[in-house]
């Protein structure tokens, strides 16, 4: 329990972080803001530094949170939504429906998540929209794998044939009965699919394929990368915020594991 | 009546169900015949079958071979919206009343589901619906917003009664309704259930292995072995003078007091 409070603690003022980042760091962090190469603490206008081009460090961070958030949020959001639904009408219906859709399942199991997003973004463009339907393309199939898994087991159950008996809809049944009860443990990856979100978001970044009119951490460890000698801090302070988001959301996830096991 | 009080109202022709390749499980050649107001027991060791049946009478399943025949209709291949129109003549109580409710239902939600499916009646009446039927089963409006977890072993099972005869059913399927429950509540519920049918003339199956709580409520009894039906007649007279060796095992598990 008390790694899900310092994990919640963390996420919170990341969280925080994104929402007030226009009062935090005024202005564009895209924006030349003063001298180039500062080091951190070195000027007080700039606490973080600044990077090649004099842009400041400590912006950039605080709107790269948003970014960071957004996707990994909504694609962990996505992946998990399609992720359950596909495993629910899998294992509830079984049959032929169950072996197409595990077999589609399997298909984008075997590619890298990755280089699915890679493949999508390169044929989409960068964008928030886009950058979130390519991250969850490659991530919803663990959510559906879990998720037949525990519907095959909970449709066996007295409950699910009282709602047979009486006379409860397919759709309804597999949806308002069994669905709800079969969430617990896909819930609980939840945290790993926003913090792998969150990587392949940065990866993509790092890439140049992110939003270029966007900060993101990804794009700021790239752009640090061309003068790592000279300058490390422009890629350890992202890398740094990286290490905490991805951090946090693992301790709610342990956190959250725990609390369902003790379910009945 | 739809078809006269003489014809049954619930009929197996012949049914067999069979499991995987190995021919003693599951059923064979299954005869039996219920009629309105009747309440006819299935005894039988673990095993035996007796669940399977249950399953096979409230379509759960389907059958392999014969036909289940309700309110003279054949219900055997029925699918779709013709059984969910059947669905409110014959429900079921379960064995173990904590499995069969949704955990993360309460006893609001239980027992609004079945007007709500089956349109019985608007919204608004719900509340007075809901109110008469806990009364009738001896639980009270305050029991309304508790979820299955939150309730005993004997009100629960009142509750599962209540969701059965809310679609006011013509036979209830019983499947050994108090062998998960303490003895002390047994009787109550028991004599609830008696009360029931006295008022509405509801049909019983009632599967028990405990022919002491058998021989207190079913006119007509079948003891069941190995997926046949291995004696039937009267309850008394079976009991009284037991000829299949299944009935006997049966009558020798019942526990004596000895003094």
């Amino acid at each position: 329990m008390s790694s899900f409070r310092i994990g919640a603690a963390l996420l919170l003022l990341l969280v925080l972080m994104a929402l007030f980042a226009p009062v935090i760091a005024p202005g564009d962090p895209l924006a030349i803001s003063g001298q180039a190469m500062l080091r951190p603490f070195e000027s007080e206008a700039h606490l973080l530094g600044t990077d090649r081009l004099g842009r400041d460090v400590f912006a950039g961070l605080v709107h790269g949170t948003r970014t960071t958030l957004l996707v990994a949020f909504f694609s962990a959001a996505a992946a998990l939504i399609i992720g359950s639904i596909v495993g629910t009408i899998s294992g509830f219906l079984g049959g032929v429906t169950d072996i197409v859709l595990m077999r589609i399942t399997e298909a984008f199991q075997t590619v890298p998540g990755f280089l699915l997003a890679l493949a999508t973004i390169s044929v989409t463009g960068p964008s928030v929209p886009t950058l979130v339907l390519a991250i969850s393309l490659g991530n919803w199939t663990q959510a559906a794998r879990v998720t037949r898994a525990e519907v095959l087991s909970l449709r066996e159950r007295d409950f699910v044939a009282a709602a047979r008996t009486l006379g409860m809809r397919p759709f309804e049944i597999a949806f308002r009965e069994i669905l709800p009860n079969a969430f617990g443990p896909t819930a609980s990856l939840a945290a790993i699919s926003v913090a792998t979100a969150i990587l392949i978001e940065a990866a993509l970044s790092f890439l140049g394929f992110g939003d270029p009119n966007r900060v993101t951490w990804g794009s700021m460890i790239a752009e640090g990368r061309t003068v790592l000698r000279a300058a490390p801090y422009l890629s350890i302070v992202p890398g740094i915020a990286l290490v905490v988001t991805v951090l946090s959301v693992h301790l709610i996830g342990r956190g959250l594991s725990r609390t369902e096991r003790l379910q009945p | 009546m739809m078809d006269g009080s003489s014809s049954p109202l619930m009929e197996l022709r012949n049914v067999a169900k069979r499991f995987g390749d190995h021919s003693h499980d599951g059923l064979k050649n299954i005869n039996i015949s219920l009629m309105h107001g009747e309440t006819l027991a299935i005894a039988g060791s673990s095993g035996s079958g007796k669940t399977t049946l249950a399953r096979l009478v409230m379509r759960l399943t389907r059958p392999d071979e014969g036909s289940i025949h309700l309110l003279g209709q054949d219900i055997t291949h029925m699918g779709g919206g013709a059984l969910r129109r059947m669905r409110p003549r014959f429900q079921m109580v379960f064995q173990d009343p904590l499995a069969a409710f949704n955990p993360r239902a309460n006893v609001k939600r239980i027992l609004e589901d079945p007007l709500r499916i089956h349109g019985f009646a608007s919204k608004s009446e719900y509340g007075d619906i809901l109110a008469q039927t806990l009364e009738r089963v001896g639980l009270g409006t305050q029991y309304l917003q508790r979820l299955p977890l939150e309730l005993s072993g004997g009100q629960r099972q009142r509750v599962a009664i209540a969701r059965a005869i809310l679609t006011k059913p013509q036979l209830i399927v019983l499947d050994e309704p108090v062998s998960a429950l303490d003895v002390s509540v047994r009787a109550q519920i028991l004599n609830l259930l008696l009360d029931l049918q006295a008022e509405t003339r509801v049909s019983y199956l009632f599967i028990s292995h405990d022919l002491a709580v058998v021989r207190a409520f079913a006119n007509r009894m079948i003891v069941m072995e190995e997926g046949r039906i291995a004696e039937e007649g009267y309850t008394e007279e079976v009991l009284a003078n037991p000829q299949a060796n299944a009935t006997q095992v049966l009558i020798d598990a019942v526990p004596r007091l000895v003094i």
